[in-house]
């Protein structure tokens, strides 16, 4: 076993190196415009690039021209609300989407805020899913788009995207999902889900960064989008500029053995979420598992270990690589937005771990990342007033603190 | 974030860790911060009531290496000072001694609160023990 693990999958994934060894011609050897129409060069890279469309439409059930590759899913999501508002400005500006997004979702509706758009952001529930009453009762008649994303990328749920998708359906109001953390590790279909547009990205299935893909449905209904970049108009006019013909192709090889493997390797990714889960929670008292535990991606594993603040947790198991929802691990000194959204209490997001089991993770690691993770929480205890108080008694919550 | 040697040598050997008897009459205790902001420091100081001088210091910090750290460093700092030398220890020295970055200097504030709050807690004790002492002699 080798030192330091990686086991934030959910941050990036390595790129497969049967990815890698498909990417690597379309650097040196076949490097040509896939816009070149009138040589050979142009011709193999647009190949290319069309077999990776399949690749990728195939995994989730669309076709082909239903792709545009883009830059990554921070731009598909851009592309998808941007580019929504804007074509449907005249039937409505409202769009839905919930606090529990990503970034790329929710400063892009900051943004067109901005712009006169108005935003209803949906709460979660304690276990992480948005409650569908409360989505049909914010549907207005300027209602145009639904964004919720497929499953969240620090606690792992799995937001009931065909409920969701049907509710949409019957208001006459796109649907779009960012599904970047869900396509590839569980099944995703566009037409079963009933999916109008769905973001995705290569760096999170085992392929290269800096590339991703957005479906945007051609039937029932046809869905348009206003292009936010100008240029030679490439990607049938909704996203200009030269495709990463390299990055392109590795995108499609994941998407590939991601349809291939998934089966095998959402039930090898489960048995070691569920040992690691188990070990922990049988171990140590005091452990919360943040979201759902049904509706959950097999690889993740959110978990608070009270009484312990996550950071320092991180130094002791710095031979291990995983986030914290703590704020001192954060830019903004401010704990976890998702999960301070759960209403769990803050404290609880200071003393959460978030791990991501990935396809190259064995049980050896597991074990280990569970073994040193129960000896540093055990220590940290030791140090921790608050688990002193607690084992006396004292019920937290009362205590009136010196905030600072 | 990288850590500097001495923040890392306190996490993993943490100085002092335990506590005393908060209902000594020589034991003043520090409480601040709170869980929801992160980090919570108890430090508590054994005074001897004749030379005021602390012998022994403890304390248990909830928080990010750099706020056990300092607690740690502070319980070091303390023991062999009178009760008004504590008080002179400033958050800078803290900074300074483990190298803490400027997103760090809060844990630093938060162990000379704590360290000011365990000597404002004995002085208060003294006071009532000494009342209480007025009040027999009369
Ligand atoms: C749910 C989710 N959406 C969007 C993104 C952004 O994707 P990309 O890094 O491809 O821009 C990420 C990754 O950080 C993510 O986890």
């Amino acid at each position: 076993m080798k030192l330091p693990i990686y086991m934030d999958n959910h941050a990036t994934t390595p790129t497969d190196p049967r990815v890698f060894d498909a990417m690597k011609p379309y650097f040196t050897d076949v490097f040509g415009n896939a816009a070149s129409r009138n040589h050979s060069f142009g011709w193999e890279a647009e190949e290319a690039v069309e077999k990776a469309r399949k690749q990728i439409a195939d995994l989730i059930g669309a076709t082909p021209k239903e792709i545009v590759f883009t830059s990554g899913a921070t731009e598909s999501n851009n592309l998808a609300l941007k580019g929504i508002a804007e074509m449907y400005a005249e039937r409505g500006n409202h769009i839905i989407t919930q606090v529990i997004e990503h970034k790329a979702v929710l400063d892009t509706c900051k943004r067109l805020e901005k712009n006169g758009v108005r935003i209803t952001y949906l709460p979660v529930r304690q276990d992480g899913l948005i409650d569908l009453d409360q989505l049909r009762a914010a549907i207005t008649d300027k209602t145009i788009l639904i964004s919720i994303m497929y499953a969240n990328n620090e606690i792992g749920v799995v937001q009931p995207v065909k409920d969701i998708a049907k509710i949409a359906k019957e208001r006459g109001v796109l649907f779009h999902t960012d599904a970047v953390q869900a396509v590839g590790k569980i099944p995703v279909n566009v037409i079963a889900d009933g999916i109008d547009v769905l973001s995705l990205s290569g760096h999170k299935l085992y392929g290269p960064k800096g590339v991703g893909a957005l479906y945007v449905r051609r039937r029932n209904p046809r869905v348009q989008i206003t292009a936010q970049m100008d240029g030679g108009g490439h990607e049938r006019g909704m996203r200009s500029g030269t495709l990463n013909v390299p990055g392109i192709v590795g995108l499609g090889a994941a998407c590939e053995i991601a349809r291939r493997e998934m089966a095998e390797e959402t039930k090898r990714l489960s048995f070691l979420r569920d040992k690691l889960q188990d070990k922990l929670t049988q171990e140590l008292d005091e452990v919360y598992i943040n979201g759902s535990l049904e509706h959950r991606l097999p690889n993740n594993l959110n978990i608070s270990f009270a009484y312990v603040e996550g950071e320092s947790l991180l130094m002791g198991i710095n031979d291990i690589a995983v986030s914290s929802g703590s704020a001192c691990t954060s830019a903004t000194l401010e704990p976890s937005y998702v999960l301070k959204a759960l209403g769990a209490g803050d404290d609880l997001a200071h003393s959460s771990i978030r791990f991501g089991i990935g396809r190259f993770n064995t049980e050896e690691e597991v074990d280990y990342v569970a073994d040193k993770v129960i000896d540093v929480v055990r220590k940290l205890r030791e140090l921790s007033p608050l688990y002193e108080m607690a084992k006396e008694g004292v019920d937290l919550s009362k205590v009136v603190w010196a905030a600072h | 974030m990288a850590y500097s040697d001495k923040v890392l040598d306190h996490y993993n050997r943490p100085r002092n860790v335990g506590s005393l008897d908060k209902n000594s009459h020589d034991v003043g205790t520090g409480m601040v911060g709170a869980p929801e902001c992160g980090d919570v420091m108890k430090l508590q100081v054994k005074v001897n009531p004749e030379t005021g001088i602390i012998e022994d210091a403890k304390f248990k910090t909830f928080g990010c290496g750099s706020a056990i750290a300092s607690s740690s460093l502070a319980t070091e700092w303390l023991k062999g000072k009178t009760v008004d030398q504590a008080l002179e220890i400033k958050n800078t020295d803290i900074v300074n001694e483990l190298s803490l970055p400027p997103v760090k200097i809060h844990c630093s504030v938060l162990a000379e609160d704590a360290i000011k709050a365990a000597i404002g807690d004995y002085k208060k004790k003294q006071q009532v023990t000494a009342k209480a002492e007025t009040v027999a002699v009369q």
